[in-house]
């Protein structure tokens, strides 16, 4: 199993995740996906990259450090976005039924060893 | 500045420039007529945007038999301010074909998404109607129609 496969494996582990994503920030395309058949991994790529990049800025507008993790909540799921680098973020979407705070610690340790 | 030949393509069309935060919009068939145009301002640059635009899917076309026979898909160069997003878009009375430049400001995955809703989108919108030949004898005078159409007198 391949870095990338492990890590996203991590992720798409907790139970009622829809699709685990490496994505590429700048371009908003899929790098590596662990998914579950019919999720719209292009989709969700895209459109993660550009809140991650909007959100990004309004924190440098408002005088902020980066974001380091960023959580969407829907009302039938949840959108859960981290930085594994600089290029590279990981994404999970998730439902309603998943344990948040497990999938939180492994995103946020996928992140730092991104940054390591 | 926003202008189709077509009426039923300016509600998609300005959906997908509003989605996608596209700056330049083409749509053209594939022999370079241009259908549709958004950010263009004189009429010679959109003219031969579509030739060159027209060109280069014909091109890759030709390269895709050579090589092995298959059919390419979207062809994108990202610059460094500027990205062109170059991609056939299937009709029911033939293909036409798509050119997008995007700012940093978007992404590409944004554009790809955005322009397979448009494809279809405009599938949907498109009048069922018999096919014209691109050269018919009046030509010349429907390239003028169509320039008045898209810029104006």
């Amino acid at each position: 199993m391949s870095i990338e496969e492990s890590a996203l494996a991590a992720i798409a582990d907790v139970p009622g995740v829809q699709g685990a994503l490496l994505v590429a920030v700048e371009d908003g395309l899929v790098v590596a996906e662990m998914v579950r058949e019919g999720f719209k991994s292009a989709a969700a790529a895209a459109l993660s990259a550009s809140l991650w990049g909007r959100m990004r800025r309004a924190a440098l507008a408002g005088g902020q450090r980066p974001p380091r993790f960023l959580q969407l909540e829907a009302e039938h799921g949840a959108v859960l976005v981290v930085p594994v680098d600089e290029v590279v973020l990981a994404v999970a979407v998730t439902t309603e039924r998943t344990h948040r705070g497990v999938l939180r610690l492994r995103l946020l340790d996928l992140g730092g060893k991104g940054a390591e | 500045m926003k202008r189709s030949i077509e009426p039923w393509v300016a509600g998609p069309l300005d959906r997908f420039v509003a989605e996608s935060g596209a700056r330049v919009v083409l749509l053209m068939t594939s022999a370079g007529q241009v259908v549709a145009q958004h950010g263009f301002t004189r009429a010679l640059d959109v003219m031969s945007a579509a030739a060159l635009g027209a060109g280069i899917m014909a091109s890759t076309s030709e390269l895709g038999q050579v090589i092995g026979g298959e059919r390419f898909g979207a062809l994108v160069h990202q610059g460094t301010e500027l990205g062109v997003y170059l991609s056939p878009l299937p009709m029911p009375d033939g293909q036409w074909i798509g050119l997008v430049v995007f700012g940093r400001d978007t992404s590409i995955g944004l554009v790809q998404l955005f322009f397979g809703q448009l494809v279809s989108a405009l599938a949907d919108a498109a009048p069922v109607r018999e096919t014209r030949p691109v050269l018919a004898e009046n030509f010349e005078a429907d390239l003028d129609a169509s320039l008045r159409a898209l810029f104006g007198d």
